[in-house]
């Protein structure tokens, strides 16, 4: 059974090293994977995709990813311009960095069910323990959280890997308080 | 060891596995995370090469010939208008017979600017006198690049060999490749290169100097056979891989579902991942419906497409290049191949798609399948167009 992630950002947000980071995650928790950029021009700001798979099975198949089970969007500004939810599978869900409310952009999201929509401050989170605004290791703690699909643990693995010891500590940190977070536990934040 | 890689580190450690001597390269997309990733190695220590910069694509051709000369192996890498640059080189190359090696990261030739995938880098320099294989996958990839070597250094072919890997499609995908731990089992699939001519003070030898009209054709000729020859040698290089670590992906080509196929698609690279989905699902409801994939491009396999299409009824070529003024080339040979083996039944129909980066879906392939059955004779036909921009 394969499952599928398209990643929103804007370049310079680390959407690349997001899906990337899930590409490995997946891996270690025992599937086949692939993650690939949305192959921009790479200009700092300028809308970005980047994708995940995951499946049981060796992973052949290239093209983009136009029905997600799964969407992240790191920049709310996005949802002015991009449609970030299109072709989102039934039951399918969109994880948005925000802490406004579902009510204020539903209208934005293209008649989507509302329950389909989590809103997370991830910006609010990085701010506070990274110190920076870069949320998308914040983003992967959430999505570990939310989906069920891949575990913490291999998440914050690849994320320490990623950034060596002290950035890594604290992104994994990061991904930890949001995973909490989306569970229940505020304590952390 | 299996573990998930970026296309591009993959292909930089099957050419470190294979121990280049000289490496020389100038950075472009999206090939450049592979010269990147080689030049940290040689930097780590973890490659013992001499990587050489420099500053263009004119002179790491001309580098890597000068240093294959010498009787060394030799990498370089490239794309898309870096290999026209070179391409003057690669001629030479050839026509010495130096067994250089060397990546192409498949790219779209400008104008317009389009740093995206398409194959048109590869048909502009089909005529070289290089070998040209095309990967799958970034595990095809990865197993290519060691028999890349071990095919431009047998002693009967002395060619160079391109590498083709899609530019961003297979260069930038992190995907599961399986490495190979032991260098030492490398080693012996892979001998030291041993070249018979090379420049040497002890034993000098002059190397692409004048040709006169007495000898020019003779060396055009024992090029072209070794060429002709070198068929054996990829078919021997992958078995041979095979038996020594249990990967294959074909010979020159490889065939999928083609046990009474009466509709094939014809496919180089990565595209052929999506196109197996595709024909599973269409499989499942009944579709008699094969893949034929192109693993070598030069030296063109044509009796083995004749033998895997004379009893298919509907051909579908994916072009990814195109000719204008003509049409397809890739269907155009194939047409060609089967006209010699004077097999008129097969409907080859070659389709332009995917050019400059454009997606190719699922849905685009089962369009064709579909089109091809009503259709004759396509050559090269573009799909997907937008109207407005006509």
């Amino acid at each position: 059974m394969m499952k599928e992630i398209r990643i929103h950002g804007r370049g310079g947000q680390g959407s690349v090293t997001m899906a990337s980071i899930l590409a490995i995650s997946f891996f270690d928790d025992g599937n086949y994977c692939q993650a690939f950029p949305s192959f921009g021009s790479e200009r700092t700001g300028a809308p970005v995709q980047a994708f995940a798979r995951f499946s049981d099975k060796p992973i052949r198949t290239r093209h983009q990813i136009y029905e997600p089970d799964f969407v992240i969007v790191q920049d709310i500004t996005l949802l002015k311009s991009v449609p970030v939810y299109k072709g989102i599978k039934d039951g399918g869900k969109i994880l948005i960095n925000s802490e406004a409310p579902v009510k204020d952009v539903i209208n934005e999201l293209g008649g989507i069910k509302e329950d389909a929509v989590v809103m997370f401050p991830a910006l609010k989170i990085a701010m506070k323990i990274l110190n920076k605004p870069i949320v998308n290791t914040t983003l992967l703690g959430a999505f570990s959280a939310l989906s069920g699909v891949v575990s913490i643990d291999s998440v914050k693995k690849e994320i320490e890997n990623r950034f060596g010891s002290k950035l890594g500590k604290l992104n994994a940190e990061a991904a930890q308080t949001a995973y909490n977070y989306i569970k229940g536990d505020k304590s952390g934040f | 060891m299996k573990q998930v890689l970026e296309g591009s580190m993959a292909i930089a450690d099957g050419v470190r596995m294979a121990e280049p001597h000289v490496i020389s390269a100038y950075p472009i997309t999206p090939q450049t995370h592979i010269v990147e990733h080689l030049s940290q190695m040689v930097a780590d220590g973890d490659l013992k090469a001499e990587f050489i910069m420099v500053e263009s694509e004119h002179s790491a051709a001309s580098v890597v010939l000068g240093a294959s000369a010498c009787g060394v192996r030799t990498y370089t890498a490239t794309a898309a208008q870096g290999l026209l640059y070179m391409e003057e080189v690669i001629y030479n190359i050839a026509g010495m017979r130096l067994p250089v090696v060397m990546t192409l990261a498949n790219r779209a030739i400008s104008a317009p600017i389009n740093i995206w995938n398409d194959m048109q880098d590869a048909m502009a320099i089909r005529d070289t006198g290089a070998i040209m294989l095309v990967a799958e996958n970034n595990q095809e990839a990865y197993d290519m690049h060691i028999q890349a070597f071990k095919i431009a250094e047998n002693r009967d072919v002395m060619l160079p060999v391109i590498v083709n890997v899609d530019g961003f499609v297979l260069t930038h995908t992190f995907e599961v490749v399986e490495t190979i731990d032991s260098i030492d089992k490398v080693r012996e699939y892979l001998p030291p290169i041993n070249m018979e001519y090379k420049l040497d003070v002890e034993n000098p030898y002059s190397f692409g100097t004048l040709g006169e009209p007495s000898v020019y054709m003779e060396s055009r000729y024992n090029m072209y056979n070794a060429m002709k020859y070198s068929s054996k040698t990829i078919i021997d290089a992958a078995k041979d891989f095979k038996n020594m670590f249990g990967r294959f992906y074909g010979g020159l080509t490889d065939t999928y579902k083609m046990d009474d196929a009466q509709t094939v698609i014809v496919a180089m690279g990565s595209v052929l991942g999506t196109i197996k989905d595709v024909v599973d699902e269409l499989r499942d409801s009944g579709k008699k419906i094969g893949v034929l994939k192109i693993r070598a491009f030069r030296p063109f396999p044509e009796e083995e497409i004749v033998n895997a299409l004379k009893n298919a009824k509907n051909v579908i070529v994916i072009e990814k290049a195109i000719c204008p003024g003509k049409g397809g080339i890739l269907s155009v040979e194939i047409r060609d191949s089967l006209f010699k083996h004077k097999i008129n039944t097969v409907n080859v129909n070659g389709y332009t798609i995917g050019l400059g980066g454009r997606d190719i879906t699922p849905k685009n392939i089962k369009d064709l399948v579909e089109r091809a059955e009503k259709e004759e004779n396509v050559d090269g036909e573009f799909i997907g167009l937008a109207q407005q921009y006509l």
